[in-house]
């Protein structure tokens, strides 16, 4: 190879000395911060002038004006902060009382090989039935009113929690119980100590997907004797053909899962910032 | 407080792991114990300090521990076992807590280990800030918060890259000089083991049999000075060990 090098200086790419081709492009995802805004606007943009245009038929789609002339008259009539503060309220108690029972089942059958034997199949079996099918069972037990709401919700977010829990449970490094069974940590401080936060990532991630859940199945316990709600203002919405109005609830529901997404998100940094 | 191994043997379901271990780990002294991958020898020091049982035979503990120590068989890990969600601080505290001791009684033992090891500091970094070897000086310096009678101490420089194996060594003689603690000591690495042991256990393959005890009475302080002798040593080990360590290699692993 050294006589192909031009006598007295640096190789110099030519025909025969080419410079190493660079092949390690792409696979390598950047964060592009406006991107998503844009997108965002640019879709409402399109959306507004092609209805503006006859492009998009009223029937079809009702314009983003339209509907946010809706949500405009429904902050006037006071009806918002009604159906929202119904809609909360299921939601808030519905979600805390499944995800806490969650999470205690989760770390039972994490921790005791009993309650895995019994409690992790029963899980797997009812996990996947829609909980909107149980919807009339629950009418019956819990009653039309707020009960059968708050359930509805309450056991479509126990079993994601229980779940996540004791998958988190399961992932804990062994080294790290090892080591607080070393130093002859009392099974209560190795359970709030390691266990519990090693679990934590697991199940704040179960936390992100309940919420969503949770809001899924408002919209399917308003379905029944709710006269207040989001859900209840969409399906009202709906059986009239309203579109402006179904479609200014449907974007309420999708501005509540943001929130949240956000408020989990907060937790996240605040919990786990030993993360990197 | 002496610990004295008996006639331990153990399988896993059908693979015999262990077989008749006698050994002796008298206080003062470090123990080294080398063997081949997969001889059983991480498994042994879980025996001693209690968190496995033995198949057959026992640890028999001489002595009462030292008054004042809280954790008397105290290990230290390959993989330092440090609680990535507490600070260094936070991770030595750990271990007093469930002693009760808290307030200001923790904070002088806390301080006083982690000047010990110099990581003052660095008390308030997460283990995630804090390199392979800063990492295990903390798991050092929670072992030193508790009083430990002898040490357990599970390949404690694997998984440090070889600089820093040298200044941790450097450390841990230092720390042996002051202190005089027991230790029993695992790894793999011959050059350790006549660096820092009085006496070196040296194992089979599966199933781990003690196949010779090699002791070395130079003084710790003079080793980096006699490098000759402890050269010779360790061929000695070497030459234990070579046939051992090939076998061993070929063997599947089915375990």
């Amino acid at each position: 190879m050294s006589d192909r090098v031009a006598a007295g200086g640096e190789p110099k790419p030519t025909d025969i000395n080419k410079t190493v081709p660079f092949r390690g492009r792409g696979f390598n995802p950047q964060p592009l911060g406006v991107i998503a805004p844009v997108v965002f606007v640019g879709l409402i943009a399109f959306w507004e002038v092609g209805s503006q245009t006859g492009f998009i038929s009223d029937l079809v789609l009702p314009a983003p004006s339209e509907a946010f002339e809706a949500f405009l008259q429904l902050l006037e009539t006071g009806m918002f902060w009604k159906h929202l503060s119904a809609s909360l309220q299921r939601l808030v108690i519905g979600w805390i009382c499944g995800t806490v029972l969650g999470v205690i089942a989760g770390m039972a059958i994490g921790l005791f090989s009993l309650a895995r034997a019994a409690l992790a199949p029963l899980v797997s079996a009812i996990f996947p039935i829609p909980k909107i099918a149980l919807l009339p069972l629950f009418i019956i037990w819990f009653g039309i009113g707020e009960g059968s709401k708050v359930a509805t919700i309450l056991f479509g977010t126990f079993f994601p929690t229980v779940i996540s829990t004791y998958g988190g449970v399961d992932n804990v490094d062994r080294n790290l119980i090892r080591m607080g069974q070393s130093f002859g940590l009392s099974w209560s401080s190795i359970v709030r100590k390691i266990i519990l936060p090693g679990a934590l990532p697991a199940i704040l991630s179960g936390f992100r997907i309940s919420a969503s859940i949770a809001i899924i199945l408002l919209v399917a316990a308003e379905m029944i004797g709710a006269e207040f709600g989001i859900g209840a203002y969409i399906l009202l919405a709906g059986s009239l053909f309203a579109t402006d109005q179904l479609i200014a609830g449907v974007a309420m529901l999708s501005v509540l899962g943001l929130c949240f997404a956000w408020l989990i998100g907060r937790a996240e940094k605040y919990f786990l910032d030993w993360r990197a | 407080m002496d610990l004295h191994l008996q006639k331990i043997s153990h399988s896993y379901d059908d693979v015999e792991v262990l077989r008749g271990i006698d050994l002796e780990i008298n206080q003062g002294q470090i123990v080294c114990i080398v063997g081949p991958s997969g001889c059983g020898k991480s498994t042994l020091l879980r025996f001693i300090g209690g968190l496995e049982r033995p198949s057959s035979g026992q640890v028999i503990q001489i002595g009462e521990p030292p008054t004042g120590s809280l954790n008397p068989l105290t290990y230290i890990f390959q993989d330092f076992a440090l609680l990535p969600w507490r600070t260094v601080w936070g991770n030595v505290s750990l271990v007093l807590e469930d002693h009760g001791i808290k307030g200001s009684a923790a904070e002088d033992i806390i301080s006083d280990v982690l000047a010990r090891t110099k990581l003052t500091e660095f008390k308030k970094a997460l283990p995630r800030q804090l390199s392979g070897g800063m990492k295990q000086r903390v798991a050092i310096a929670r072992a030193l918060a508790v009083k430990p009678a002898v040490l357990l101490m599970d390949e404690p420089l694997s998984a440090l890259d070889s600089q820093t194996r040298e200044l941790l060594m450097d450390d841990l003689v230092d720390l042996w000089l002051r202190e005089g603690f027991t230790a029993c000591y695992v790894t793999h690495n011959l050059a350790e083991a006549v660096r820092l042991g009085h006496r070196i256990a040296v194992l089979s393959r599966r199933p781990g049999q003690i196949r010779d005890i090699v002791e070395i009475d130079i003084p710790l302080e003079d080793r980096p000075n006699r490098s000759g002798e402890l050269a010779g040593k360790q061929q000695q080990l070497w030459d234990l060990m070579r046939q051992e360590a090939l076998a061993a290699d070929k063997e599947l692993l089915d375990v």
